[in-house]
């Protein structure tokens, strides 16, 4: 009992440090990349590469001015920065990066713990982000901070019922809600669920995209009509907190789709954790290029893209899927 | 149905391509305070008094090039040495009116004054901008200009 404690402490311990360099490190690959598509260099004054940037916006963010609004409701307004982050953490938790590991005589699951519904969990918990949206731009005790939570949250909903639809798809195939069977099932390349339900892959893809509020689903930060949306009040590490927050979640997300879709840690010659980390790495530079490819959508076209085509299309997915695959 | 089809199947390749494109390509980035990048020959900046080889200066305080100036941005004193040779005692520009047309450098009968290739003199106190004759001859490019002999060339046909 003990050493599973002491082993789940660890589990957990290496996770959280491993998604919170990872968030600074995208940062970091965000800001290269989409200067390299924009033809620029990107950060490369801190130390080599400018691998040393996400250090110092992180001390510069600590050190920054913090400011409350008069009109802020305290306590609400404190809360919307950590609500929007721990569930963006909360979703590792059952997220497997390898196979099992024997270390010290202890056989250990590379997974912090394989709960039975772990898609159901996955979709509890990242749906919970909207909540940190709606306190954040309520209780800034602005309107304009109002109105973007409010758009920010209607958008992150209407692509939440899309976002649950592309996976329903993998697991009428596969059967199971356990993403460690889900794993297991796709040893084989071919077996991938990627090729066996590309429309699901696609639709998820887009809908993860819009989830997390990136561009070209970015209307949170819509800075001409909402300056900055529903973080338009927050300043310094209150801000940065929503910052890691939305590279957490996109990581989270990452990780999901290579679970689900890309086979998970299966792969070649090299050892799982690495295989994991190139699909996810794969899978967030689709995103930045995305960003850097494609022109911010308007309100209304976001609202019609995600009813009257990603949710028929989600919907007519499942239905042809669960044809083919019952009888 | 057709145009959603275009946009999905050509439009949509076509611009991830021309993204990918520059991914590969070299950025175009100058790294500005380390590298500058040579101005124009003809690029007008920060003026500069010429001397001749001996060490002395160009200027004999004619006046032309203040007349020249149309904003009004030179000022200058003049005072004789013993030969009865004019210098300069005062000679300041006022950066902060000079628009660089170069009339004074065009105005110059005796080829002193100059444009240089300097670019960098912001400063955060408006009496920094008053330009005198020291910094002004401190300022001058070791090198010869190519535009400047030409211009050198031409003075002498007329």
């Amino acid at each position: 009992m003990l050493t599973f404690a002491i082993i789940s402490a660890l589990k957990v311990t290496v996770v959280i440090i491993a998604v919170l360099t990872g968030c600074a490190y995208a940062t970091w690959l965000e800001r290269k990349l989409v200067g390299r598509f924009q033809h620029r260099i990107g950060p490369n004054m801190a130390g080599p590469f400018g691998l040393l940037q996400p250090i110092a916006d992180g001390i510069k963010l600590i050190f920054k001015e913090d400011i409350v609004p008069d009109n802020a409701e305290r306590i609400t307004y404190a809360l919307a920065p950590i609500v929007m982050f721990i569930p963006a953490l909360l979703s590792y938790a059952v997220v497997p990066f390898g196979d099992q590991v024997t270390l010290f005589g202890y056989r250990i699951d590379m997974v912090i713990s394989d709960l039975n519904i772990g898609i159901l969990f996955i979709f509890a918990v990242t749906s919970l982000g909207v909540y940190g949206i709606v306190m954040a731009g309520w209780s800034s005790g602005s309107k304009y901070s109002l109105l973007g939570g409010i758009r920010s949250s209607a958008q992150m909903l209407s692509y939440e019922v899309a976002y649950g639809l592309s996976i329903i798809c993998v697991l009428v195939i596969a059967g199971t809600l356990s993403l460690k069977e889900l794993v297991a099932q796709q040893e084989h390349f071919l077996d991938w669920f990627i090729f066996r339900q590309p429309v699901g892959f696609v639709l998820y893809a887009i809908c993860a995209v819009a989830e997390t509020n990136r561009a070209p689903f970015d209307l949170a930060e819509a800075e001409s009509e909402l300056v900055a949306g529903y973080h338009t009040e927050y300043s310094s590490l209150r801000f940065a907190m929503f910052f890691i927050g939305e590279y957490a979640n996109m990581i989270a997300v990452s990780s999901v789709a290579t679970t689900i879709f890309l086979g998970g840690w299966h792969g070649p010659f090299l050892p799982p954790v690495v295989w994991f980390s190139i699909k996810v790495f794969f899978f967030m530079s689709v995103y930045i290029w995305l960003r850097a490819t494609l022109p911010r959508l308007r309100y209304d076209q976001l609202m019609n893209f995600g009813w009257k085509v990603l949710f028929p299309l989600a919907l007519l997915n499942v239905m042809v899927t669960a044809l083919v695959f019952r009888f | 149905m057709v145009d959603v089809i275009k946009t999905v199947f050509i439009a949509f390749p076509k611009g991830f391509y021309t993204t990918l494109k520059h991914l590969f390509m070299k950025p175009v980035t100058i790294q500005y305070p380390r590298v500058k990048k040579p101005m124009a020959p003809r690029y007008r900046g920060l003026h500069y008094l010429e001397i001749y080889e001996d060490g002395t200066e160009r200027c004999v305080c004619c006046g032309l090039c203040a007349a020249a100036c149309p904003a009004d941005a030179i000022y200058m004193e003049g005072a004789e040495k013993e030969k009865s040779e004019r210098y300069a005692k005062i000679y300041e520009i006022n950066l902060l009116r000079c628009i660089f047309c170069g009339f004074c450098e065009e105005a110059c009968p005796e080829e002193a004054i100059f444009l240089g290739h300097e670019y960098e003199f912001s400063n955060d106190n408006r009496d920094s901008f008053i330009f005198t004759k020291e910094q002004m001859l401190t300022n001058r490019p070791v090198k010869e200009k190519p535009f400047k002999r030409i211009i050198r060339r031409v003075r002498r046909i007329f």
